[in-house]
Parts: C-alpha cells; sequence; structure tokens
C-alpha cells in the first residue's frame, strides 16, 4: 500500500489537505519516513503502510493500532530508546527513532 | 511537585469542557486535564451533522462544537494541562498526574469532576488480535483528525449509530466499505444512517456474526457466518470476505477507574452501559466532592454530555459559593430542561428512570457508606 493512497487528499467534509503542511522526517526501524508536523507517531507510521507496532511478550505475536485514544496499550513502541511509549497520543518530532517493541522492550526481544 | 487548585477536571471532551465554561465564568481557579495534545475529546473526529434535539445542536458537526467550546474556554481564565494522564486518585482526594516532560505532579483540589469518557468494547473470535482490527473510534481519529485510512477494503461489524456512521465517514473518505454484519435480527441505528448507508449499496448484512480474521501478520480476509437467535453460529453458512481491516463498533464502556479508585460506590446499569458511579441530579456522587459527568457516568450522546457538564459546573460553583442558591437552581433547571428533552423517547424514559433509580442510591450511599471522615466523628462521639 502506497503512501499516496494512504492519506486522506480529498474529502467532501473536510475539505482538501493542505498544499503547504510542514513535513519532518522520523526512522523506523532504519528507514527514514515522512511525518506531517503534529500527527501521533501511529498516523505516521500507518501512512507510511506499516501496521505492526510490537510483538507479546510470552507467544510473540504481533499487535496493531486498536484503540488511538491512549487506553488499550496495543501500540506500545521504543521511541528514542524509551520503551512503552503509546504512539497513538505521542506527537512526532524531527528526527525521532522509533523501534518496534519486542516484549516489555528492555532488551528488545535479546536474551541477555 | 505538589499543586493546589479549587476544581480539578479531568478530561477535556464535551463533558469536562462544558463544565469548565460554568467554572469560568464565575472566575474559579479551576485546572482541565486531558491526556491528548488537543482538547475536544471525541467530538474533533464527528464530521457528520448532530441529529436530534433542534434546540440543541443538532445540524452541527461535532468538529464544529468542539471549536466553540475551546475558544470559549481559552477566552476564560482556566488552566489547560495538555498530555496529562491521570494516573490514579486516591482515596484521601489528591490526584497524581504524569504530566509530559514536567514528571508527576499531585494535585490537591477541593472539587473534582470526572469526566473521562468511555472505552470501546471489543468481543473475541478466532485472531482477534490481529493488526488492522480496530475500533470504530480508531478509524475515526486516523481519518477524521489526522486523514490517514488505516484500509482500503473494511468489514464493518456491529450496525448500531457508531457502525453506520462510521461505515459511511470511511465510504467519505475514499475506503471500500465491503458489508456491515450485525449478530442481532435487527438494525438497531437510527433509521437516517440506516438509509445513508442503504443508498450507498453498502450490504448491512443481520443475523450474521464474524467468526475469524485471516492472515499471519496482518488481517487480510475474514471469515464470517450466520448465526440463530442466541448468536450461535450456523455451520455450513460460513463466508470469506478479502479485507484488510475489520472495525469494531460493539458499543462502549464506561471509564470508572478513577472514581472506583477515588472509592466512588460503583453500581451495575445495564442501561446506561454497565458498572457506573451512582450520583444524583447534580451529578456529585456519593463522595461530596467527586462529581461525574458524560460518557463515564451513562453511555449516551455528545449533547447529553454537555449539559451534564454544565449542571456539574453549576452545582460546582454553588457549593464553593460562587453562586448563590437562587441564581444557581434557575440555571441548573435550564440545563435540566435540556436533558429530559434530549432523553425523550422510549430509550429516553428509560435512561431516565434509571438515572432516578441512581439518584435514590446516592442519596443511601451517602447516608451509609464507609467514609472515613464521617466514621472519625463517630468513633469521637462514641468515646
Amino acid at each position: 500500500m502506497g503512501e499516496k493512497l494512504l492519506r486522506v487528499e480529498k474529502h467532501p467534509v473536510l475539505g482538501d489537505a493542505k498544499q503547504k503542511e510542514s513535513w519532518i522526517s522520523i526512522t523506523i526501524d532504519g528507514r527514514k519516513i515522512k511525518a506531517r508536523e503534529g500527527e501521533p507517531i501511529a498516523s505516521a507510521l500507518i501512512a507510511s503502510g506499516s501496521r505492526v507496532f510490537r510483538y507479546t511478550l510470552k507467544k510473540d505475536k504481533p499487535r496493531g493500532l486498536f484503540c488511538a485514544i491512549g487506553r488499550c496499550n496495543d501500540c506500545l513502541m521504543i521511541v528514542d530508546g524509551k520503551a512503552n511509549v503509546r504512539t497513538c497520543i505521542t506527537p512526532v518530532r524531527d528526527g525521532m527513532i522509533v523501534e518496534t517493541q519486542k516484549g516489555d522492550g528492555k532488551s528488545n526481544g535479546k536474551k541477555c | 511537585m505538589g499543586r493546589n487548585a479549587e476544581v480539578a477536571i479531568i478530561g477535556g471532551g464535551p463533558a469536562g469542557l462544558s463544565a469548565a465554561v460554568e467554572l469560568g465564568e464565575v472566575q474559579s481557579n479551576c485546572i482541565l486535564m486531558d491526556d491528548h495534545s488537543q482538547v475536544g475529546g471525541q467530538l474533533n473526529k464527528q464530521i457528520h451533522k448532530f441529529f436530534g434535539s433542534e434546540k440543541h445542536s443538532a445540524g452541527q458537526r461535532g468538529i464544529d462544537i468542539a471549536k466553540k467550546l475551546e475558544e470559549r474556554v481559552s477566552l476564560l481564565n482556566i488552566e489547560i494541562w495538555p498530555e496529562s494522564t491521570v494516573l490514579d486518585f486516591d482515596n484521601e482526594g489528591c490526584l497524581w498526574v504524569n504530566k509530559g516532560d514536567s514528571g508527576i505532579v499531585d494535585l490537591m483540589a477541593d472539587r473534582v469532576i470526572i469526566a473521562t469518557g468511555a472505552n470501546e468494547n471489543t468481543f473475541p473470535f478466532q485472531n482477534w488480535t490481529l493488526p488492522g482490527i480496530m475500533g470504530a473510534g480508531a478509524l475515526q481519529t486516523m481519518m477524521n483528525l489526522y486523514r490517514v485510512l488505516p484500509g482500503r477494503r473494511v468489514l464493518m461489524v456491529g450496525a448500531g449509530n457508531v457502525g453506520l456512521i462510521v461505515a459511511y465517514q470511511l465510504l467519505q473518505a475514499g475506503a471500500e466499505v465491503i458489508a456491515i454484519i450485525e449478530s442481532a435480527n435487527k438494525i438497531s441505528g437510527y433509521d437516517v444512517h440506516r438509509r445513508k448507508i442503504l443508498r450507498t449499496g453498502v450490504p448491512i448484512l443481520t443475523s450474521t456474526s464474524i467468526v475469524s480474521a485471516l492472515g499471519e501478520k496482518e488481517v487480510e480476509g475474514a471469515v464470517i457466518s450466520s448465526v440463530d437467535d442466541e448468536f450461535r453460529p450456523l455451520p455450513g453458512t460460513e463466508r470469506q470476505l478479502a479485507v484488510d481491516t475489520i472495525c469494531l463498533a460493539v458499543g462502549l464502556s464506561p471509564l470508572i477507574d478513577l472514581a472506583w479508585s477515588r472509592g466512588c460506590k460503583i453500581v451495575n446499569e445495564p442501561l446506561l452501559g454497565g458498572w457506573i458511579p451512582v450520583h444524583d441530579a447534580d451529578q456529585q456522587t456519593n463522595i461530596d466532592s467527586v462529581y461525574i459527568v458524560g460518557d463515564c457516568c451513562s453511555i449516551e450522546e455528545a449533547s447529553v454530555a454537555m449539559e451534564e457538564g454544565r449542571i456539574a459546573g453549576i452545582s460546582v460553583a454553588e457549593s464553593m459559593n460562587l453562586l448563590d442558591y437562587k441564581t444557581a437552581m434557575e440555571k441548573k433547571n435550564v440545563a435540566k430542561k435540556v436533558l429530559h428533552e434530549l432523553r425523550s423517547g422510549p430509550l429516553g424514559a428509560t435512561v431516565r428512570t434509571a438515572k432516578e433509580r441512581l439518584s435514590k442510591s446516592t442519596t443511601f450511599y451517602r447516608q451509609n457508606f464507609f467514609h472515613p471522615t464521617r466514621y472519625e466523628k463517630c468513633l469521637s462521639n462514641w468515646r
């Protein structure tokens, strides 16, 4: 799924997307993506086509965005080295480094 | 770090903002907290026109109402704490707030208004945790607030008002809605919304439920099946749909954890959304300094939440002698009249009965509930 497709450019109620928007870039697992200033990390990730945000501790199952209001903790990721950040309510900042979280994110899945 | 305030409002949605407006107008020292970077709550994503009472916000879009409320609040002397999550509300009345970069702040307030709203319900089916399965509110947030579509081909589960409205908004945003399924044998949403959907040609399948989601890492499809009157899947009726997103619109539950940890009495009222703190017609709980408004004390509409917020704001102002009895009474009666109008009709009547029942139990628990200070008083009298 391409980025163009996932951003809503035209909308009958909200109108067209603003042309002059400030874009910044963040890094997700080493890959640089564009993000709209002020949006949460989760929406930037979804717009770039990635929907798997973390893997669970016990069964290593994928999880993605579920409630988008900071309640369900399915969207936890490692942001700038800090684990368990709720990406659905954390706004993006330029140069932010986001990583897919494995388990509780302490060693990010690697056995110590 | 510690802080004091006259009033703390937890949650900046329609209910919290309306309470803040009332309190700001009487110059109270008031703090409004919200865990998002912007206040407005769920109104920010409601791009449809409100339906219902003509007097009250009908014909307006939620986003516009949010903007108006925000403007009014910004003109008043109200401190707004964005990106602040209340972690705990202890039994001595202290709020533990995680205030973004400033860390944990313990806030002592004379009065607290809880306006935390609701959580989306979910229900289990095979592979129900796969990325790509999300709540209707989540989809709404993504497409209407941030203008990002989490999927192209969507299966909507639930044909209540939320299901129908969000399905329509998905079409507006450019996604494809494959079907709307509903396990009951009739569509429970309003007829206006149902007709809107039917005009677009999206099928609404009643007596149908989801059996499983397909895919390893993300949703790649869904299996639906017809169900009998007791919601058991009928063998042999399974159908596979090629979808990349499954949207769950299966109701809401009040977010009561803060009221519960403070020690408010929680009772079960299925008509109002499940377990909720008891409260009276002034929105006061059985603990005198704690008020509760909006979806966290009964799952209803935003217009109801705004009136409840107004009533709580006025009652708080009255209890702190910022408003005299007569003015407060008059103002409250206006809001209560609107509430009564909003709760007309057969469904509204049942809500009203439930609310009256709650009001009675509030009086009961206020007198008979274990209350630390009253307990001390009893002891000292006895000694």
